[in-house]
């Protein structure tokens, strides 16, 4: 496989369609070790679809996935043992209501990875901290603001170890006061060099943390350019409506 | 009144106290509870299986049909016979079933315990199966995508992450089946067991008085189904206080 060695998700043509709607057209894209990719596009242009076959949530009509150099696409690769490596969190958090953040945090390491419960609990603690949520282990997510709730759901896809993260929307579904504590967390783990792939509205978080900002549009990819470019002189004339909407 | 007192001791007494016929009662509750015990277990069992098999074909059918691989196969076969044996456990009458599976299937299993065991257990099944399964479409469908991105296979997600909220949110349905069940198993007497319904009739015959053995079966029934619907209440509470 001649991938260069800091690739870690190459997409080949990816095609996907609901049914007989198309959603995405022949997407191509890399991304690279500690990249911080941002995807934009108006709403129903398929960012989601897009995030969601990178780990496969949604199998590819057609195309290629290659992780860390292995096709995911290939019926005969084990897709839950690549799963552990790419961290993904949800627009509506998908807590396990019936835990408690702790077990929240620790069912997979210790279900997954074979970590004894110390240890689970050990490396949960030390990235609750790092949130500043490590006084809400006993808590239930019931019992959590929105905010708290997206952090804990950070921390409980850190706590495999991921090579990659995957944020659909993560600050959509939060009141606006809570918006800023999400980002900041997402922001600290850009900045310790944390792969990751954010569909996103906040175009602030886009300019600030992007190293590279991608316009879906129409099933395929419209632009990509880093962010300075892509948001001060823009091509494509549908991101430059778009633009003009959202900022 | 004293005279109605009077009257009352003593027929209780050439009732159930002479030839120590209270026994039988207590015999024959012992096994109602022993069939109605083993057949929740049964019923639980298939019911899980059934509901994982026809949710997961529901789910994920329009998926596996193109890759049209061999898991599509297998599903679709596990899933039409789970039909099937929802269809027959569902659209004929239980008496009836004891039966058959008593003088036509099992006529060489002696013990005739066991058979209704069996067949109270296979019978409950279908009935458990469609409320875990409406249980299981229930439970969000981002809970099951959080437990798979996290790496969790198919099953591991749904043992994990499913069917423990499939299980709360069911639990008054689930012990309302139960209840249902225990007073089902009253059929026992058709293949010769002698539960607590057979019992009671014993002793009308043997007595030739109906009224107090009657009762007296009427309201243990009562009071079992009074601690079941107890115990639903506290195991609610419980599970809910885990929820806050
Ligand atoms: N499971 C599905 N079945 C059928 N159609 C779907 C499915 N998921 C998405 N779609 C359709 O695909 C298109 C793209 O959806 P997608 O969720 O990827 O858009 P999006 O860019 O994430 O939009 P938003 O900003 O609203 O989240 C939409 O038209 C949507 O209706
Ligand atoms: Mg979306």
């Amino acid at each position: 496989m001649t991938i260069e060695n800091d690739v870690i998700i190459k997409v080949e043509d990816l095609k996907k369609s609901f049914g007989k709607i198309e959603v995405l057209k022949g997407i191509n894209a890399e991304i690279k070790r500690k990249d911080v990719c941002v995807v934009v596009g108006a709403s129903g242009s398929g960012k989601s679809t897009f995030l969601r076959c990178l780990n496969l949530l949604e199998y590819p009509t057609e195309g290629r996935i290659l992780f860390e150099g292995v096709d995911i696409t290939d019926p005969s690769v084990n897709i839950n043992t690549h799963r552990q490596k790419i961290g993904m969190v949800f627009q509506q958090f998908n807590l396990f209501p019936n835990m408690t953040v702790l077990k929240n945090l620790t069912i997979a390491p210790r279900k997954l990875l074979k970590l004894s419960k110390e240890e689970a609990e050990e490396k949960a603690f030390s990235l609750l901290k790092r949130v500043g949520l490590e006084d809400r282990a006993s808590a239930y997510p019931s019992q959590l603001s929105g905010g708290m709730k997206q952090r804990i759901a950070i921390v409980r896809a850190l706590c495999m170890n991921p090579d990659v993260m995957l944020f659909d929307e993560p600050t959509s579904a939060l009141d606006p006061e809570m918006v800023g504590e999400v980002l900041a967390v997402m922001k600290e783990l850009a900045h310790s060099g944390m792969t990751m792939v954010v569909v996103t509205h906040e175009m602030g978080f886009a300019r600030e943390v992007g190293t590279n900002v991608i316009f879906i549009d129409g099933g395929r990819i419209a632009e990509e350019a880093p962010p300075e470019q892509f948001f001060n002189d823009p091509k494509n004339p549908r991101l430059k409506e778009f633009l003009s909407k959202v900022l | 009144m004293t005279e109605w007192f009077d009257r009352f001791g003593k027929d209780f007494h050439n009732i159930f106290i002479e030839k120590d016929r209270w026994k039988w009662l207590v015999d024959g509750l012992f096994n109602t509870l022993k069939i109605t015990f083993f057949a929740v277990l049964i019923g639980i069992v298939i019911g899980v299986v059934i509901a994982t098999i026809r949710s997961t074909y529901d789910k994920n059918k329009e998926s596996l049909k193109k890759k049209k691989g061999l898991p599509y196969y297998i599903l679709k076969i596990l899933n039409a016979i789970s039909n099937v044996y929802l269809a027959v456990i569902r659209g004929t009458p239980v008496v009836v079933q004891l039966m058959i599976m008593y003088f036509i299937v099992f006529t060489s299993v002696g013990d005739g315990t066991v058979v209704a065991i069996l067949s109270f257990g296979i019978n409950s099944g279908a009935y458990v199966a469609e409320i875990f399964r409406g249980g299981i479409m229930s439970v969000d469908a981002g809970q099951f995508e959080a437990g798979r991105s996290l790496g969790f296979n198919y099953i591991q997600t749904m043992i994990y992450i499913v069917l423990p909220q499939m299980f709360k949110m069911v639990l008054p349905t689930l012990f309302n089946e139960f209840i249902v069940l225990v007073k089902e198993t009253s059929v026992a007497g058709y293949v010769g067991i002698m539960d607590l319904t057979k019992a009671g009739d014993l002793i009308r015959g043997r007595t030739f008085s109906a009224f107090m053995p009657l009762i007296a079966v009427a309201l243990i029934y009562l009071v079992i189904v009074l601690l079941l619907t107890y115990l639903d209440k506290r195991l609610e509470r419980r599970l809910r206080k885990s929820d806050h």
